[in-house]
């Protein structure tokens, strides 16, 4: 009993401790951001990311830890456009913290500095729940990636101008590094070209837009609504009709609406990583789209 | 696009006539590139028409969002079908105050439930605004629910509130009645907070620089509503006085969690009641001090509560109030002295068991503890206060509602409430709660 109270002091004691002073302390909404700051920012940032791979970047909880993270972030980087409409301006009230607050050199919504794709001709609930201000889910072009970086570094250096140079030759070391990579990747993703593929939410759009696939579907019979058993018997007849070459789905997904869909019109189904951490191979932003790009290649075989 | 092959038409029409002599392969050659110039610029010029449409949709499109300079507006319908086995007009807590039409269920049958109507935006880079407003539809009045500022502009973890607002007195007080996981209030806050507290007042916050969440907040209040009650000429400072802290975290990814702890001081001042079995109104002069104890846990696999989770929430509330006791107050006015300590507190369990589903369980007790009334100056006896006999009261409460998407849930909850002492009611709400306009976020 005693040693159980100690051990309940000790780990009290613990996250009581202030967080680390040194670095600069970034609060990234999704993973690909996480990743993004840690390539760019290296050992002078201390990247927290609130949403995991297996979460929902649309429902998460504003949990009491989020408010405490949010306290103490210099750096604020969400996807925005509504996405996270959900939970993050809460953490925003609930925080303390003017410097993250929307608007000021603290916080990014990434989402403003692309030219976004599906923004909405009429904005109306029952077309489900839609993201007014356009696709939030971005960051699956590359060349977003490059823009958003761009910023990321620019902040940087206005939030910690002591270390600039370091944050400018990390940028221009990252960028060399993208832009080979972007390369490979537009000959890798040369196939895909046409390709026809059942997602699960409208959260791929960007990636079938870079990689000029085509979107047969959606498991979602409206932004936002759970999978129907209608909806996926009407599915399974448009794909009997015109196959698609692949139902993929994100980790936050229930696999149950794809593996239906799967068996029914006999299409592969492609679990894709979708960020940072999604899948083993998916370790980091390079690592995300070399194994999108494999994996729908494969497929399409 | 036209223009450009119009150039490129005349262009090649324009040859001299002396280049027609060279070699026609040449000339095949030269047309070939600017053809393929031609097809170039065509690009650049459609690469530059979509990239304009785009920006203009996306300019187009801005006002929808909360953050251009129109405030985010939500309004929230509800409607309610009761079916209840006892006369609502006669309900009661036994064992405690407030009474009757305060505490009550809705009528039977059915009814149009509080609509309201939000309106939020930020206001600068130092403030925030928010205006609540519900409609009432049985007397017609719009009444503030809350209508606050609040600071962004404040570093270290401090936050300022002022208006009037939710105490943070609590868990479930400060959250809206439409995103309650059950139809009605656990009984608890209805006899230790009047059904729900909002006060007008000024309310600071300060977050711990800590991994692990704590907060500190102190909040003075007009003291315009039950516990507290201000005497016609109101009075200067602070007629309430609250304390809370909360600490909460996670444990690994599934789990999150929050404790709470409140203390609400006040100073009621001819707080009437009415006692229904006696038919006479009393009311009360003295000090209330009340305590809160709550706790709240959300489970979800992985923290991800998109297809099944549990949210287990409960509270305890103490409650000590000593001062004068008024029999009859606007007729004999007989005073006698008063003494209480009194307890309750509920424990409930939410789960969702489908992407659209949830069902729960709600289980409430009070207990009207020690009452002492010192009748020795009155002539009275404890039997002139029938309502504040000692009693436990209870309520069993379950629920299943479903929800098509964020904005919309329609709930059936069935209860057996032990409040009218030796009279169990039976209680079934058939519930719709939907929400139109800008999405709020949730509170933990
Ligand atoms: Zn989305």
């Amino acid at each position: 009993m005693k040693t159980a109270l100690k051990v309940l002091l000790a780990s009290f004691a613990a996250a009581l401790a202030w967080p680390a002073l040194a670095a600069l302390n970034v609060f990234a909404c999704e993973p690909e951001w996480a990743a993004l700051a840690q390539e760019l920012g290296g050992d002078k940032v201390s990247v927290f990311s609130a949403v995991t791979p297996l979460q929902d970047p649309h429902r998460l909880e504003a949990r009491p830890s989020l408010i405490s993270r949010m306290r103490g972030a210099d750096l604020v980087i969400c996807s925005g456009s509504e996405l996270e409409i959900g939970w993050l301006p809460l953490l925003f009230t609930q925080s303390g913290n003017d410097r993250i607050q929307p608007g000021s050199p603290g916080y990014i919504e990434a989402s403003q500095f692309v030219v976004k794709l599906e923004i909405p001709k009429v904005v109306d609930r029952a077309l489900g729940d839609i993201h007014p201000s356009g696709n939030p889910h971005i960051h699956l072009d590359p060349r977003n990636i490059a823009k958003v970086g761009d910023v990321v570094t620019e902040r940087f250096v206005e939030i910690d101008a002591r270390d600039a140079d370091y944050y400018r030759s990390r940028a221009e070391d990252f960028n060399k590094r993208w832009e080979q990579a972007m390369q490979k990747w537009r000959q890798e993703a040369q196939p895909l070209k046409g390709m026809p593929i059942v997602v699960y939410h409208k959260d791929m759009s960007y990636f079938i837009n870079w990689a000029s696939m085509r979107e047969a579907g959606s498991l979602e019979p409206k932004p936002g609504i759970p999978p129907t058993p209608t909806h996926l018997a009407e599915l399974v007849e448009r794909m009997k009709r015109s196959p698609a070459k692949a139902v993929v789905y994100s980790p936050y997904n229930n696999p149950g609406a794809a593996q239906f869909l799967s068996q029914r019109a006999n299409i592969p189904i492609v679990p894709l990583p979708f960020t940072v951490g999604g899948t083993p191979k998916a370790k980091d932003l390079f690592g995300l789209f070399d194994d999108t790009i494999e994996r729908l290649v494969a497929a399409n075989k | 696009m036209h223009r450009i092959l119009l150039c490129a038409v005349a262009l090649a029409m324009a040859m001299p006539a002396a280049q027609a002599q060279e070699s026609l392969p040449q000339m095949r050659d030269e047309l070939k590139k600017l053809q393929q110039r031609i097809d170039e610029l065509e690009g650049r010029v459609k690469d530059a028409e979509s990239t304009a449409t785009q920006a203009a949709t996306q300019a187009s499109s801005r006002p929808q969002a909360e953050s251009a300079l129109n405030p985010g507006v939500s309004v929230i319908l509800n409607g309610v079908y009761a079916n209840l086995s006892r006369d609502p007009a006669t309900y009661r807590i036994n064992g405690f105050v407030p009474t009757m039409g305060d505490v009550a269920p809705p009528t039977r049958g059915f009814s149009l439930g509080e609509s309201e109507l939000a309106f939020m935006a930020n206001i600068d880079h130092m403030f925030r605004g928010t205006l609540i407003g519900s409609i009432s539809p049985d007397n017609d009045s719009i009444g503030v629910e809350e209508g606050y500022i609040q600071t962004i502009g404040l570093s270290h973890g401090f936050t300022i509130k002022a208006g009037r607002f939710f105490s943070a007195i609590g868990y479930q007080n400060q959250i809206h009645a439409h995103a309650w996981d059950f139809t009605d209030a656990p009984l608890a806050m209805r006899v230790f907070l009047g059904g729900q507290l909002n006060e007008d007042g000024i309310q600071f916050r300060w977050v711990a620089p800590t991994e692990l969440y704590w907060d500190l907040g102190t909040e003075l209040g007009r003291g315009r509503a039950f516990p507290a009650s201000l005497s016609e000429s109101g009075k200067n400072g602070a007629g309430s006085l609250n304390f809370f802290t909360h600490v909460g975290g996670d444990i690994g990814q599934s789990i999150a969690w929050q404790t709470g702890l409140s203390h609400l001081r006040t100073n009621p001042r001819e707080r009437t009641f009415d006692d229904p079995t006696a038919g006479v109104s009393d009311s009360f002069n003295g000090t209330s001090r009340l305590w809160v104890a709550s706790g709240i846990l959300k489970w979800s696999p992985n923290g991800n509560p998109t297809y099944n989770n549990l949210k287990l929430q409960g509270e305890y509330f103490r409650r000590k109030e000593d001062g004068t006791l008024v029999f009859d107050s606007p007729g004999a006015a007989l005073a006698n002295g008063y003494d209480s300590r009194q307890s309750g507190w509920y424990a409930q369990g939410v789960y969702q068991f489908l992407p659209t589903w949830r069902a729960g369980y709600r289980y409430d007790r009070l207990d009207s503890g020690a009452v002492s009334i010192d009748t020795s100056a009155s002539g009275l006896t404890a039997a002139d206060f029938p309502i504040l006999a000692g009693y436990k009261p209870k309520k069993h409460s379950l629920m299943v509602d479903w929800s098509p998407s964020e904005f919309s849930r329609i709930r059936l909850q069935y209860a057996r409430d032990y409040s009218r002492m030796g009279q169990p009611d039976n209680q079934v709400f058939l519930q719709y709660i939907v929400s139109l306009g800008a999405h709020g976020a949730h509170t933990f």
